[in-house]
């Protein structure tokens, strides 16, 4: 098993490139996009290298038959678990220390502020 | 020999013998911490002040003979995802920066009300990912056993800690490996729990169908101890099932390996394991064999795709948990002056994150994506349940699996940084017994030639704990690699 793993880790960064099917510059960009995640051009080229070495590895999972196969969600089998609707007596943190910890708490009027969504 | 080198299991005895205090201990733990943290550097936040004020606290309950625990003035390290009200909990990220919780973990609450002494937070790899705390924004953790080698990860302060002799025992999360990997680097006893055994409640989520948080201490007994107080249901989290929880001091009085079966699955003992790591861990169930255990061999047919399952899900469940930082409700915001609100997630989250996040996040939105998912994260759980079937049928033959917890003894700081696959086969080993949500014990079983720590891996079949503890703690009735301390 190692060894087959440690085959595939031999191949440098740059020698990975000629390997395998590269990530075009667009696609990272559009995983950061959905992402929410600002990547400077730098990182996009590392990104193409490094997503793709993973990819290709992660790509191995194929080699297995799950033909018939339930997928597995959670290893206990806990379903829905819920509790009743009501008002705890004893609150687990007030609202006042939730709100200072955020920088954005704006003690006057009570609430957390937020840069404008409309214009 | 420092107080703060003591097991809790003698230290607690001596307590109660009133050989000494609770605050002489703190003391000893909070000297050994400015003697050495300098240069191991396991500590991202030390409470100087509220931890002698707990083992005051402590020494009154203990002089009125009213102490609620064997952790009563036992000085503890949290690993800095653990939620601690007032006191900085940042997940070692620069997008927590200076994060201080409005509550505590209830694993903090449960060893509050033990009557525990918190010395402080400990260094992590960011959000928990990685395996040599190298991806921290304080800079890596130092392994006490030769400083130029990381201490392992991402666990690594609190291993660091215990091994430096800084605190007593400490509190660590595994999601693939990250208690018992750091344990094994540090010459250490590190327990990970059955999914759900312990709750999450207020411990920073990194993947959520694999997390799971345990005790790193100097012994089997002491995790036992450790895991008493924390163990059990919680309706804060959904996950812990209400199984009993056994009285495993009780258990392990009881311990005894004669007539149980240790299957060794042959896909663990394998070339490209470093020839000490195999000697030793062989040496050490030879140890078992000769309190009369049986060995048989046996296969994880599946183990080659445990790794390749662990990276898709893990890095899945991390993109969906890092969602929740947009710098608005916690957390420093951006620096640049965003034009918009899109913009401003932005740049909070690119400045925020490290580089390892960033790829786990990128790499797990991919896998996550319209069209992949199917192909990427179904595909990985429908292999998970046959990772799981393989340890199910393992466990009709045998009472418990052993192999080693890592391939390798502690790597050298840096060399590995680059190469994230390379980073990833740390947890070869590991990240399987997650994947199925099994319990796993690292225990020290010897040196390489290099003085370097080596680990064994007991592993058991769900909610297991006081068996695999049990056979940890027969071994280490035997032997005293688990007394070897790093630091004078």
């Amino acid at each position: 098993m190692l060894y087959n793993i440690l085959g595939s880790l031999l191949v440098t960064d740059a020698f990975l490139v000629y390997l395998i099917d590269m990530l075009t510059r667009e696609q990272v960009l559009h995983i950061a996009k959905l992402a929410r995640l600002g990547i400077s051009d730098a990182e996009v080229e590392k990104f193409q290298v490094q997503l793709s070495g993973i990819i290709s590895y992660i790509d191995k999972l194929n080699e297995v038959n799950t033909d018939g196969v339930e997928p597995t969600a959670q290893v206990t089998g806990l379903l829905n678990c819920l509790r009743t609707d009501e008002v705890l007596s004893e609150p687990l943190a007030n609202a006042d220390d939730l709100l200072s910890s955020s920088r954005n708490n704006d003690a006057a009027t009570h609430s957390i502020l937020v840069p404008n969504v409309f214009e | 020999m420092n107080l703060s080198s003591l097991a809790i299991q003698e230290a607690a005895t001596a307590l109660r013998e009133k050989k000494f205090s609770s605050v002489e201990l703190t003391q000893s733990c909070l000297d050994a911490i400015k003697k050495h943290d300098g240069d191991v550097r396991a500590f991202t936040t030390v409470c100087e002040e509220s931890a002698l004020a707990n083992a005051r606290a402590a020494d009154a309950l203990l002089a009125a003979n009213k102490a609620p625990s064997i952790l009563t003035g036992i000085p503890v390290a949290l690993k800095d995802v653990f939620c601690t009200k007032g006191i900085n909990t940042t997940a070692a990220s620069n997008i927590l920066k200076d994060f201080k919780p409005a509550y505590d973990a209830t694993t903090v609450k449960k060893l509050a009300a033990a009557g525990m002494v918190m010395l402080g937070k400990t260094n992590t790899d960011e959000f928990t990912c990685g395996s040599s705390t190298e991806t921290s924004c304080y800079g890596t953790t130092h392994n006490p056993w030769n400083l130029d080698c990381t201490p392992g990860g991402s666990s690594g302060g609190s291993s660091a800690a215990v091994a430096a002799g800084e605190c007593l025992y400490a509190l660590g999360t595994d999601t693939g490996g990250s208690i018992r990997q750091p344990a094994a680097y540090c010459g250490i006893t590190g327990l990970k729990v059955t999914y759900g055994r312990v709750s999450r409640f207020g411990v920073i989520s990194m993947a959520s169908s694999l997390d799971s948080i345990g005790p790193m201490t100097k012994s089997a007994w002491d995790s036992a101890a450790v895991l008493q107080e924390i163990a059990g249901h919680d309706e804060h989290d959904t996950t812990t099932p209400n199984v009993a929880v056994p009285d495993y001091l009780a258990e392990l009085a009881k311990a005894d390996v004669a007539g149980m079966t240790i299957g060794l699955p042959k896909e663990y003992f394998i070339k490209g394991t470093d020839p000490e790591v195999d000697a030793a861990v062989r040496t050490a169930i030879e140890v078992l064999v000769k309190k009369g255990a049986k060995i048989k061999e046996i296969s994880l047919p599946h183990s080659p795709y445990g790794l390749a399952v662990y990276y898709v899900l893990c890095p899945s469940e991390v993109s969906a948990n890092m969602a929740r930082y947009d710098g608005i409700r916690m957390g420093p915001g951006p620096t640049k002056e965003p034009k918009d609100l899109a913009e401003y997630y932005f740049n909070t989250r690119g400045e925020g994150f490290g580089a390892e996040m960033k790829r786990r996040i990128m790499m797990g939105t991919y896998t996550l994506s319209s069209g992949y998912y199917d192909a990427y994260y179904t595909k990985a759980q429908k292999v998970r349940t046959l990772v799981m079937r393989d340890f199910d049928e393992a466990f009709k033959d045998v009472d418990v699996i052993i192999t080693p917890v890592t391939p390798s003894t502690a790597f050298k700081i840096g060399e590995n940084s680059n190469d994230p696959v390379k980073m990833y086969l740390e947890d070869i080993f590991t990240v399987s017994v997650n994947v199925a949500g099994l319990p796993g014990l690292a225990v020290p079983v010897g040196f390489s030639s290099q003085k370097m720590p080596i680990g064994m891996q007991i592993i058991g079949p769900m909610f297991s704990e006081a068996k695999l503890l049990q056979v940890g703690h027969v071994y280490q009735q035997e032997t005293s690699w688990h007394k070897e301390r790093a630091m004078k």
